[in-house]
């Protein structure tokens, strides 16, 4: 805790405003809001809300599956909670949290004042928000004039002919597809924002060489959403012609393709796990050198690792396929390409490897789960190659072991680095800090009940358990694996409930954290915490990738060791 | 390819140990108890995959682990507490972690490709059996073009041995969502999709019956959506396919409920050769009672269960397409008696 003051020339020179009493000024200053933190806040208060509700729809699915033969739940109910919480948990809870840690960030560390467009900002954040509300008012609201609807029950990649009218009746397919179209049109909002903040609003000195790395793998998922969410909106629309105009592109009964549905679907939803994960490998980039005490190791390579990633997965989309019949080239082309990506993966996980070795490892709560995501996505990441030889994909495809190797992704990985983020960051975003005493409790619980649910998860996927089923035989083999994975998702759930508690409980009794708790090197850390709605009294100008490493070592900044092409090139940015 | 090949065989023969040592993954569905030319196949591949993988996984999280251990900070860092040396990269170093991560995916791309080519491209035997397979919501209808037989949910197989060599090709479509076609001991899955046509084959080198199920959501049922594959001798297959080319039993002591089942909606769905029953939505009835299970291979072939089916078919199976039939209790005995003799 080395520096509690702030840098002296960033504070707030201007009064603040009177604060707030009545709870309807506070009620109408968040709505109406185009701050980038406000909103930051509400994208993940929002997906703190569908994370709980979507987890709670996982337990329910857990006991269900304790047993074989179980009647906890029917199978229509089951088959709506499967489909709710996929649909929630990537649309509803991944997207919104990701996006609001860089709503929040990315101007912060760029030396911005706000985003490029803060009204299309806010507008995305609504319009996103409403589709969640959308898709969870169709327990109520899609009865349909057949009185055939609930929730969706077609699963979250909602295969044709599955929703055709013949096969999906009522109106809970509809609100699945307009759901996801609205929340489409706020993600490619916010990524358009995300590429014009960080070309445009840099602060004068931050040449893209000396981008933090987390605004570098911000800038590559918002071109990532640019080319992949197009083809998932032009696929909903088709599927809305499919059931309302007559139209039969998905239609089978009618002449249209099933297997158009996926290449759609897929073409999104491949690079969309890699969307997820980029701002992850982000908040790494970050947390695990200012803990380590170390600079990044090897920024230009993690830096053409992340395009090289984002280049690849446009291409790895079919290998959700290989059991469709898509023929041997096809298939043998789309394992090379999935093979491929564990290169600029590899090198990913090697740097931050080398970022720990010869450090000063500090191991704080959010230093814990980030360790806790190198081991994890180093197991996703082998499982996945597994995977990608596509025989061994014949077997276990759709399988309890594909279930167990993206959780591994989304929750080993993706969850862990956002429990990181949010021990990292909430200083800032809050002025004070979690308690690392509860931190522990949550990080030892989360990862004690993680391991238990899904390392033992691949097993009855290798035993031939299909996933998507709301009971199975006694005779299989698999209650035994069954159970310890229902167990592990209890323990998770108490984890996340000391988290719950620590938000709350520390924004009112946390210890003050001041600007820089951590002892960082980035830009956001040099204003107060949490920020004023400026920001930046005066924007900064930064030397290096670590300005805050340059003020508190002027002995040894890091300018002297980042290539410099030349100064009179900066002057042009002042 | 020959150290490959070695330590192919170096894990399987580990594998082996380790599966005869625990009961504890005893499964009919194991995936790494092949019982036909793909799924061994498979399982070669598997095990050369999980043995690379898993040393990189040894030396990256002991290379990681090493570091946590060796370079914590300690616990009191406080005022005389030093920055280490910055180090902002080694392009040597960096170089070294993309090339071999590069070989290791080439040898991964070309075992991978061999398997590939050699199962989709394995050339068709004139001998080999063809059956088509029809996936509907939620059971399987199984059609023997050569043979002239149609049945359904329990498909007869020949074993084949390298003396009576007959694998089996089947020739897959879906009659209404997406299915898939997964038996895990036989051979990967291949989906079964409505317009269009997928192929796959295995040839079981052992008699008895192969479990699997729908491995590709198709909705309600889903889960009970079982497949029993029957591996026979071939001279038990010889006398199944007799059999089942006949048409059907008819037994005079159950002249009733077949009045019932031809009197009522049962023919617009069901077929029972030798009768007016000529439907095609439903499964083909003519030898039912042949078989060991009904409902997709979710229940045993009894007349109790066969009589609460037809009574209430929603409570077996739900989201099942056979509507409520509402037979009095008479005509419902009847029309169980009449199927169970159907041989």
């Amino acid at each position: 805790m080395a520096t509690q003051t702030p840098i002296t020339e960033v504070v707030d020179l201007t009064a603040p405003k009177p604060p707030k009493h009545l709870w309807l000024e506070v009620a109408h200053d968040w709505v109406t809001t185009v701050d980038h933190k406000k909103i930051g806040l509400m994208y993940m208060g929002f997906a703190l809300f569908f994370l709980l509700v979507a987890g709670f729809q996982v337990l329910l699915i857990r006991i269900q599956l304790f047993v074989p033969n179980n009647d906890f739940v029917s199978p229509e109910v089951f088959n709506r909670l499967f489909t709710m919480h996929g649909t929630t948990m990537v649309f509803f809870v991944g997207m919104p949290l990701l996006f609001g840690l860089g709503n929040y960030l990315v101007p912060l560390m760029i030396g911005a004042r706000d985003m490029a467009f803060p009204r299309l900002n806010a507008f995305s954040f609504w319009i996103s928000a409403f589709g969640g509300i959308l898709l969870y008012f169709s327990y109520i609201g899609s009865d349909g004039l057949y009185g055939a609807g609930s929730a969706p029950n077609v699963g979250w990649f909602a295969y044709a002919p599955l929703t055709s009218p013949a096969f999906s009746r009522g109106n809970s397919t509809d609100y699945w597809i307009i759901a996801l179209l609205l929340t489409g049109i706020g993600t490619i909002g916010t990524s358009l924002n995300i590429v014009a903040t960080t070309i445009s609003m840099r602060c004068p000195g931050m040449k893209m060489s000396r981008l933090p790395l987390l605004v570098w793998l911000y800038l590559v998922t918002a071109f990532m959403v640019f080319i992949a969410v197009g083809p998932l909106t032009a696929a909903q629309i088709m599927l809305l012609f499919d059931r309302f105009l007559g139209s039969h592109f998905f239609d089978t009964q009618a002449g249209g393709s099933a297997v158009l549905w996926m290449h759609f679907f897929w073409i999104f939803g491949h690079p969309e796990v890699y969307i997820l994960v980029l701002p992850a490998f982000g908040f790494a980039n970050e947390i695990i050198p200012v803990f380590s005490r170390k600079a990044i190791f090897g920024y230009p390579a993690m830096v053409a690792a992340t395009v090289g990633i984002g280049f690849i997965s446009m291409s790895v989309w079919a290998h959700h396929m290989f059991t469709v019949g898509m023929g041997a080239n096809a298939n043998t082309f789309f394992v090379l390409a999935t093979m491929a990506i564990a290169v600029p993966t590899g090198i990913k996980i090697f740097n931050w490897l080398a970022t720990l070795w010869g450090g000063q490892i500090r191991f704080t709560v959010a230093m814990m789960f980030a360790i806790g995501f190198l081991f994890q996505f180093l197991i996703a990441g082998l499982t996945g190659i597994m995977l990608s030889s596509a025989p061994f994909d014949w077997q276990v495809h759709n399988t309890y072991f594909v279930v167990a190797h993206f959780h591994y992704v989304l929750v080993g990985a993706i969850l862990f680095m956002i429990f990181s983020a949010f021990y990292y960051w909430y200083p800032k975003m809050s002025g004070r800090m979690l308690s690392e005493r509860l931190g522990k409790w949550h990080f030892w619980l989360f990862l004690i009940g993680f391991h238990l649910t899904f390392d033992f998860m691949h097993i009855p996927g290798l035993l031939g358990m299909p996933r998507r089923i709301y009971t199975y035989e006694a005779d299989r083999g698999w209650m035994i694996w069954n159970m310890i994975v229902s167990t592990g998702a209890f323990v998770q759930a108490v984890g996340v409930t000391i988290f719950v508690y620590n938000l709350i409980h520390s924004y009112f009794k946390g210890e003050i954290a001041g600007a820089d708790p951590w002892d960082a090197w980035t830009l956001e850390w040099t204003t107060t915490s949490p920020p004023p709605a400026y920001n930046f009294a005066k924007i900064p100008s930064v030397g290096s990738r670590r300005p805050l490493w340059d003020l508190k070592h002027p002995e040894d900044p890091d300018s002297n060791y980042e290539f410099n092409d030349s100064t009179a090139d900066e002057e042009s940015y002042r | 390819m020959n150290v490959i090949l070695e330590i192919m065989l170096a894990s399987q023969g580990w594998y082996g140990l380790a599966t005869a040592q625990s009961k504890i993954f005893n499964s009919p569905t194991n995936i790494f108890e092949p019982a036909a030319t793909p799924a061994h196949s498979i399982f070669g591949l598997s095990m050369l995959v999980f043995g690379i993988t898993g040393a990189i996984f040894i030396v990256v999280a002991g290379l990681l682990l090493y570091a946590l251990i060796r370079y914590r900070s300690p616990a009191t860092g406080g005022e005389n507490f030093q920055e280490p040396p910055q180090i902002y990269g080694s392009n040597q170093i960096e170089l070294s972690w993309t090339v071999i991560p590069i070989l290791l995916v080439v040898i991964l791309f070309l075992a991978t490709a061999r398997v590939v080519y050699s199962t989709e491209h394995a050339q068709r035997p004139s001998e080999a059996l063809n059956v088509s397979v029809i996936g509907h919501q939620f059971w399987w209808e199984y059609r023997y073009p050569k043979l002239g037989i149609v049945t359904a949910n329990e498909v007869h197989i020949p074993v084949s041995g390298p003396r009576d060599h007959m694998p089996t090709y089947l020739t897959m479509s879906s009659a209404d969502t997406d299915h898939s076609f997964w038996v895990p001991r036989l051979s990967g899955k291949t989906d079964v999709i409505p317009n269009k046509v997928n192929e796959m084959w295995f040839d079981p080198e052992a008699a008895g019956i192969y479990l699997g199920q729908c491995a590709e959501y198709c909705g309600t049922s889903h889960a009970k959506m079982l497949i029993r594959v029957y591996a026979d001798s071939p001279q038990a297959f010889s006398a199944w396919v007799a059999n089942q080319q006949k048409p059907a039993v008819e037994d005079p002591s159950v002249k009733e409920g077949r009045d019932v089942f031809e009197h009522n909606a049962c023919i617009n769905c069901h077929t029972i050769r030798g009768t007016v029953a000529t439907g095609r939505f439903g499964p083909d009835l003519t030898h039912l009672a042949s078989r060991d299970t009904i409902l997709s291979g979710s229940v045993p072939n009894t007349a109790i269960n066969l009589h609460n089916f037809i009574q209430n078919p929603e409570y077996l199976k739900p989201g099942v397409l056979m509507p409520e039939m509402h037979l009095n209790d008479h005509d419902l005995d009847a029309v169980t008696a009449y199927l169970g003799t159907l041989k």
